[in-house]
């Protein structure tokens, strides 16, 4: 270890840098240390266990002062000795790591921090938060949440701006509320309101409106990715509207956020769970899940796992456990092991690993009393129907005896069959006369069968093709999945070709019909899925039919070309004479053993044909017609109420599944250690009794716990952010020592606290942050602010930002008037370009805009497609929902402004809006240009904006009298109809007034 | 704006020393950047890496993806060995513990090639006869025969070619291209995705695939359609002339002035701007697609008369986007899943892409395009050397690509597949290494494009890929 002199060496060389901070001043470890430790230092001594060179952790104080710092004493710690070595091969961090090489004021920092005893405090957010007196303040402060922030505008030197306006102030709350900008009459009656609490009174209103719930689900189902689809492959629909209407009322009905929580992960298992927490739980369903063709069902129990506990961490943790799948975190103390672990919680989740998730039906109690009383009466016919009848009996006797007429066509074995394969495989014949293929099969093979023709003649054949068990799969096919093709069938006589007029066949592949066997097309044929392990038969008619007498030689040939062995196991040929083969059989086809059956003398038949017969039977007799129409109305109304029915995913509990800890993420690996649900170790763990297993009520109550540090901040921040345009942690997605530490920590932890204390009390919270004087400030800032905190991070003025993609669609409907406010219900198709679908697939979709009152529902019902999400949520910045997420980016594109111009949604609101300006606005053209100014912004116009819409309304008053054809197109953006009488040329003018309006910066923007 | 300059300094100041910031701060800074790309007038380049980390090769890329996974041993991957071995068991060697799609649980059987192969060029390159039209261009083509990817199924797969991870949010290569470099068209979106479909079993292709993941919303792929609107909502309403639309567009503008005058907005500025150059795009993308101006003689050669959606009308579109300045040009042919009819089914879709790929090539040599233009021509993986049928399944052990242009040395192959084509076993191309080789031409350090996010410094190539130095010119 070197002396001390190195020490004072260093602070020679750094001496300017040392002396230009107060050596005394106490240096702060989460600030300024763990930061700094995690930039340069982590990659290979941090909490990652696998990369822990040397076995030193710098994160951990215990393991620090084991060997690289001693307290108080910075020349015998090593950990400054090797940040300042001489030696590059020795120096930290090494070149290698491609980390920075600390600065002089880094290691000053360091230095000095050791010297004032290396103290190491926990990440802010792992501390319980704790309630701190507010510092008093001035006359601007309405309560604690002013407090702390005036304090923070005094330490930067910075003025609380004015207060927004009353205008302002309605449409920002409104807005901020339900997601809906104010009624004229609503601003009316708030600038009104003079009396003491206006304010307190719009507050009140707006948040026991029923659209409070629906404004406040948009956020939230972005975090929990909520969506109508599947999101992989096909991208098909899942059912889950009634789960985002549980969101919308759960708002509305202010429920506690412990409850919501609880509800959501665990509804299923709640004690005397109501059906509305049943719904509630279809939370842990919302994951993307596959039916791709060839997906591996472990494969995606792995995927499914991760993205549970990856989403699980962000949406109620503000946690970045993704990188714990595949290794230890590497700045923060999570491990691989804490991953697979909260992926345990949810391994009792019953799901489809790869194919269609099944709903549960909600009906209501008549509707299931119904469907009980159908299902009884349906059994009780069909009883009636297979028992013991004398009469139906006999009839059937009649019955037989007519059929047994009607099918006398007769199917002769050839005399001298001889079967050859041109690939050289060899057939055994077996008793029933049928050919068996044996030896090493080839990929495609022909088969020749060689005949005399018939003294009686001929004018068809049979192919019968049986099962057998040394086939694969039972055969009737050689191909390793029991199937096969016969590609060309062909008939010759001495060298000549035979004409094949027709081919039936028992069953036929999809794809694959029978009648590809006579086509000229060697590349189609025909094949016989999913008839595997069963006989199947096909039949080919001549022609021309060989007549009774006829001589010479026949060649069947089966020529079979598919390829990788699809070839015939086991076969019988025979043939008739009869005349119009073909139309006798065609009827029976369907029927076929039926048909078989029949066939056998009446006293041959086995007792499984007698049981066919009778069922058959019985199944047509005009004489069971009445029962049988009873059973099937019965299933019928059954199908209707189930269909009428809504549908949802919902979470049910089964025998949990063993996870595994999986080794750099890789599910093929099954070595792992087996894991049990637990939290993050370094949070802490959940006590059950010995022998129990926690689940997910236990990991929900975990999340409500008040000691909990992670929930009631996670929340409280994101409130703050929708009502503010940014969080006090700015990170919100990410409070661990790599997200931005709080601005205003004290106020931050005081809403946690303040929050839990209220019982979780959501409306309360929000209450009290909207009656503060900083959320009442102007946003405004033409006076310099931007110089001054271009980020406002320190709030000395209101935010100002885009509305989200659902409200701007809202608002435009809501200043036309078109809106429909009816709530929940499944989710609704706006207009959508034609062929936006078109990449789909499994199935092709056409999309189907809705035509009544769903055309104008808000943008929270938009139909969330995973894959091609609705433009008009996609272009500004709506999430497709694959992944939580916590804030949506707000992007300023020339695709929003194609779509506010051009998109009919909002063209057919132009033109509602422009007849409400026409019939509302006033007598004049200024008085009407004010109505629409203050309809759509809630504020008088200036002279200036008067005047611009002035001369575009005269300019287009003049073109479209010039143009009235023009005018009356407009009519079709849109279903809206506008009514008689009214003049389209004064109608078209304001329409494009009324565009101008809907598309200005201010219209689409909460200020 | 000259009184802004100071805030505009101040702001990007911050916003560069911490880019996690995600909130309106950010966006509006975002914006403000983005203002001089759409006035087009202040900034050289406007991408993020300036100046760039070391000299380019290529200006723009146009990437022209097989879709559903073209056979490498119907195209690129002369296997006499698997000829030999046709419908015998595939040796179990190959195939233990190796994911497998829609094979699970099936006899595996090997599965001899399907086409004719001959040898091209003075390179002698073998391409199968499948590819009458690219196989004269050999000598400019590098052929990769030992492709890897990791993602066993269509979306997956297309996810990891384009973001380099299978975890859905991530930026696609576009994205980061664009991000990275900006655009040099003043009138067009720097990343434009072209598709078509045709020849096999089209299986679907999600949004996602061009999506800007957590990069800002414009650096996303823009779609241009063959039907409808050429680029979503570019057409006027119906009942909307010119003239209107464009009083409409001056009277927003307008008013929008007067707001930022009065509230002192920045944002403002930004959407006057957007609106500008959405008023631009209204001519620039019809102008665009209206291939009226292409003499005969261009038609012949890529075989199209346009306006139909075929890759060979995209190959067309594709020139005339990179001649416009766009950074990425994104075509998509979804067409190659051959599970079953590979002999067949292979030719039938090498016939509609051909000879718009070869005519690509062509001609953006005939313009002096080529040399800094990369082409990159690869599906998200290639197909078993097991027979499915009469087809082939998923395989992503190894498969065959091919570049060109941009700095590619033309007329060489890389790498190689075992005799039977199932793994790469020399020189192993991984889909990282083709990010961090193409990134590379284009002057961009793979390892020094990134962008944090949830506390992450992100990159495309994750903590992966090479720069692969002996495909370079």
């Amino acid at each position: 270890m070197a002396g001390r002199s190195w020490w004072g060496m260093a602070a020679c060389l750094f001496g300017l840098a040392v002396s230009s901070v107060a050596a005394d001043e106490k240096v702060d470890y989460q600030r300024q240390i763990q930061p700094l430790l995690a930039r340069h230092c982590y990659a290979c001594h941090g909490p990652d266990r696998e990369l822990q060179e040397n076995e030193l952790r710098l994160d951990r104080r215990e393991d620090a002062l084991e060997s690289a710092i001693t307290p108080g004493d910075p020349s015998a710690s090593t950990l400054l000795e090797r940040i300042l070595e001489d030696d590059p091969e020795l120096r930290m961090p090494p070149p290698a790591s491609k980390k920075p090489p600390l600065t002089d004021e880094e290691i000053d920092l360091l230095g000095r921090w050791i010297e004032q005893g290396a103290t190491f405090t926990e990440h802010w957010s792992h501390q319980v938060p704790a309630r701190v007196a507010p510092p008093k303040s001035g006359g601007w402060s309405r309560g604690p949440i002013d407090d702390f922030v005036a304090a923070r505008h005094k330490q930067q030197g910075l003025t609380a701006a004015s207060a927004a306006d009353r205008r302002t102030l309605v449409r920002r709350l409104s807005l901020d509320l339900i997601g809906l900008p104010p009624t004229e009459g609503e601003v009316d009656a708030f600038l009104a309101d003079t009396a003491p609490g206006a304010y307190e009174r719009l507050v009140d209103r707006l948040l026991a409106s029923p659209h409070f719930g629906e404004r406040m689900a948009v956020y939230w189902l972005d975090l929990v990715r909520y969506a109508d689809t599947g999101g992989y492959h096909g991208d098909n629909d899942r059912d889950h509207a009634p789960y985002r209407d549980y969101v919308v009322e759960a708002f509305n009905e202010n429920l506690t956020y412990d409850r919501f929580m609880r509800e959501q992960l665990a509804g299923d298992l709640l004690p005397d769970r109501t059906r509305r927490q049943q719904i509630a739980s279809g939370f842990n369903r919302l994951n993307m899940t596959t039916r791709e063709g060839g997906a591996q069902p472990k494969e995606y129990m792995a995927i499914y796992a991760a993205d549970r506990v990856r989403n699980t961490g962000s949406i109620f943790l503000g946690l970045t456990l993704g990188c714990c799948q595949c290794h230890d975190h590497k700045f923060d103390p999570y491990t691989l092991r804490d991953f697979y672990s909260m992926a345990a919680f949810f391994a009792d989740v019953q799901e489809t690993l790869v194919g269609i998730q099944k709903p549960l039906l909600l009906l209501d109690p008549q509707q299931t009393q119904r469907i009980h009383d159908l299902e009884e009466a349906a059994s009780a016919a069909q009883s009636l129907l297979d028992g013991e009848s004398a009469a139906w009996d006999a009839a059937q006797v009649r019955w037989e005896a007519e059929e047994e007429r009607s099918t006398e066509l007769v199917w002769t074995d050839p005399a001298q069959l001889q079967i050859a394969s041109q690939a050289g495989n060899t057939f055994e014949q077996l008793e029933d006369r049928s050919l068996l293929a044996l030896g090493d099969r080839a990929a495609s093979d022909t088969y020749v069968l060689e005949m005399p023709i018939p003294p009686k003649g001929l004018s068809a054949f049979e192919i019968e093709l049986f099962p057998h068990a040394t086939l694969p799969k039972q055969g009737p096919g050689r191909a390793g999945n029991g199937n096969l093709v016969l590609s060309e069938f062909e008939v010759w006589r001495d060298g000549e070709r035979l004409q094949v007029a027709e081919a039936v066949a028992s069953h036929s592949q999809s794809g694959w019909e029978i009648a590809k066997t006579i086509d000229g097309d060697e590349a189609t044929g025909w094949a016989i899925r999913p008839k595997i392990g069963q006989r199947v038969t096909a039949y080919f008619a001549l022609a021309e039919p060989l007549a009774a007498g006829a001589e010479g030689n026949l060649e069947v040939r089966l020529r079979q070309l598919y390829g990788s062995g699809y070839l015939i196991g086991r076969l019988r040929l025979r043939t008739t004479d009869a005349a119009e083969p073909l139309e006798a059989i065609k009827p029976t086809l369907p029927y076929k053993a039926v048909y078989d059956a029949l066939a056998q003398r009446s006293d041959g038949r086995t007792d499984a044909e007698k049981k066919l017969l009778r069922r058959h039977f019985r199944g047509i007799a005009p004489e069971t017609e009445g029962v049988r129409t009873l059973i099937r109305d019965a299933g019928k109304e059954k199908k209707t109420i189930e269909e009428s029915a809504r549908r949802v995913l919902v979470t049910m509990a089964r025998e949990p599944r063993v996870v595994r800890i999986l080794s750099r993420g890789n599910w093929q690996d099954e070595s792992g250690e087996i894991v049990q649900p637990a939290i993050p170790a370094s949070l802490g763990t959940i006590e059950v009794a010995a022998g129990k297993r926690a689940g997910r009520l236990e990991l929900a109550n975990w999340l409500a716990d008040p000691q909990n540090p992670l929930t009631a901040r996670v929340f409280v921040n994101r409130l703050w952010k929708l009502l503010f345009g940014r969080g006090l942690v700015n990170s919100l997605g990410d409070f661990g020592t790599q997200g931005t530490p709080p601005s205003h920590p004290e106020l931050l932890d005081f809403l946690a606290v303040e929050f839990v204390e209220s019982g979780w009390d959501m409306k309360h919270l929000l209450r009290q942050i909207v009656l503060s004087s900083t959320y009442r400030q102007s946003s405004d800032t033409a006076e310099g602010q931007l110089d001054e905190d271009p980020e406002n991070i320190w709030l000395a003025r209101q935010g100002r930002f885009r509305l989200d993609a659902e409200m701007i669609r809202d608002n435009a409907l809501a200043l036309s008037g078109l809106l429909v406010s009816r709530i929940g219900g499944e989710s609704v198709r706006p207009y959508q370009p034609e062929g936006y679908l078109a990449h789909l697939n499994f199935p092709q979709r056409t999309y189907q805009a809705d035509q009544g009152e769903n055309q104008y529902r808000r943008g929270l019902y938009t139909f969330w497609q995973r894959t091609f999400l609705h433009p008009a949520m996609a272009l500004f910045d709506a999430p497709s929902r694959e992944e939580c997420t916590v804030a949506r980016p707000q992007s300023n594109t020339p695709l929003q402004a194609l779509l506010l111009l051009n998109d009919p949604t909002f063209v057919e609101a132009a033109r509602a809006l422009a007849l409400r300006i026409l019939e509302q606005g006033g007598d004049d053209d200024r008085a009407k240009l004010r109505y629409a100014y203050r309809r759509s912004l809630a504020r008088d116009a200036t002279d200036g904006e008067l005047e611009v819409l002035e001369q575009l309304l005269a300019k287009h008053r003049d073109h479209y009298r010039n143009h009235e054809s023009e005018a009356a197109a407009l009519e079709s953006n849109g279903l809206w109809q506008t009514p008689e009488g009214v003049d389209l040329v004064e109608l078209a003018s304001w329409t494009n007034v009324a565009r101008a309006v809907l598309n200005l910066h201010e219209t689409i923007t909460r200020n | 704006m000259q009184n802004h300059d100071p805030i505009m300094q101040a702001i990007c100041r911050r916003t560069f020393l911490d880019r996690s910031r995600v909130g309106l701060g950010a966006a509006a800074v975002w914006s403000l950047l983005g203002r001089g790309q759409v006035a087009g007038a202040e900034s050289k380049r406007p991408g993020l890496i300036e100046p760039l980390h070391h000299a380019p090769r290529a200006k723009r890329v146009i990437f022209l993806c097989q879709a559903g996974g073209p056979s490498h041993l119907e195209t690129f991957d002369y296997k006499p060995k698997l000829a030999e071995m046709d419908g015998q068991p595939m040796p179990e060697s190959f195939t233990e513990g190796q994911p497998i799609a829609q094979l699970q649980n099936n006899e595996l059987r090997c599965f001899g090639p399907q086409r004719k192969f001959n040898p091209h060029g003075q390179s002698g390159q073998m391409i199968s006869d499948v590819f009458p039209h690219t196989a004269k261009l050999a000598d400019d083509l590098c052929i990769v025969r030992s492709a890897q990817t990791n993602q066993i199924n269509h979306d997956p797969a297309h996810t990891f070619m384009n973001t380099g991870t299978q975890i859905s949010g991530r930026p696609s290569m576009g994205s980061w291209i664009t991000y990275g470099l900006g655009s040099e068209s003043e009138n067009l979106p720097g990343f434009v995705v072209l598709t078509s479909v045709g020849g096999g079993q089209s299986q679907p292709i999600a949004a996602r695939q061009w999506h800007s993941g957590f990069l800002p919303s414009r650096y996303q792929g823009v779609q241009f359609r063959s039907t409808g609107d050429p680029v979503l909502y570019v057409s006027r309403p119906e009942g909307v002339a010119a003239g209107p639309q464009e009083d409409v567009l001056s009277a927003v503008s307008a008013l929008n002035r007067l707001r930022q005058d009065a509230t002192g907005d920045p944002e403002i500025e930004t959407r006057i701007a957007q609106y500008e150059l959405a008023f631009r795009m209204q001519r620039s993308v019809p102008e665009l697609m209206d291939i009226s101006d292409e003499p005969a003689h261009i038609l012949d050669l890529y075989g199209t008369q346009g306006g139909d959606g075929s890759f060979a009308a995209n190959c067309l579109l594709a020139r005339r986007l990179a001649e416009r300045g766009v950074r990425f040009i994104h075509l998509y042919h979804r067409g190659w899943d051959h599970h079953g009819g590979v002999r067949e089914g292979v030719a039938k879709t090498a016939g509609l892409v051909d000879q718009g790929t070869a005519a690509l090539l062509t001609d953006l040599k005939q313009r002096d395009m080529l040399k800094d233009t990369l082409v990159i021509w690869s599906g998200e993986f290639g197909r078993t050397p097991m027979a499915q049928g009469n087809g082939r399944d998923h395989h992503i052990k190894g498969f065959s690509l091919w570049m060109a242009g941009g700095g590619i040395r033309g007329g060489m192959s890389w790498g190689a597949t075992d005799e039977l084509g199932y793994h790469a076993v020399d020189n192993v191309f991984h889909v990282h290494d083709l990010h961090a080789t193409m990134l590379h031409l284009l002057g961009i350090d793979h390892e020094r494009l990134t962008y944090r996010f949830q506390g992450r410094d992100f990159r495309l190539t994750d903590v992966h890929g090479r720069v692969v130095k002996p495909l370079l010119a």
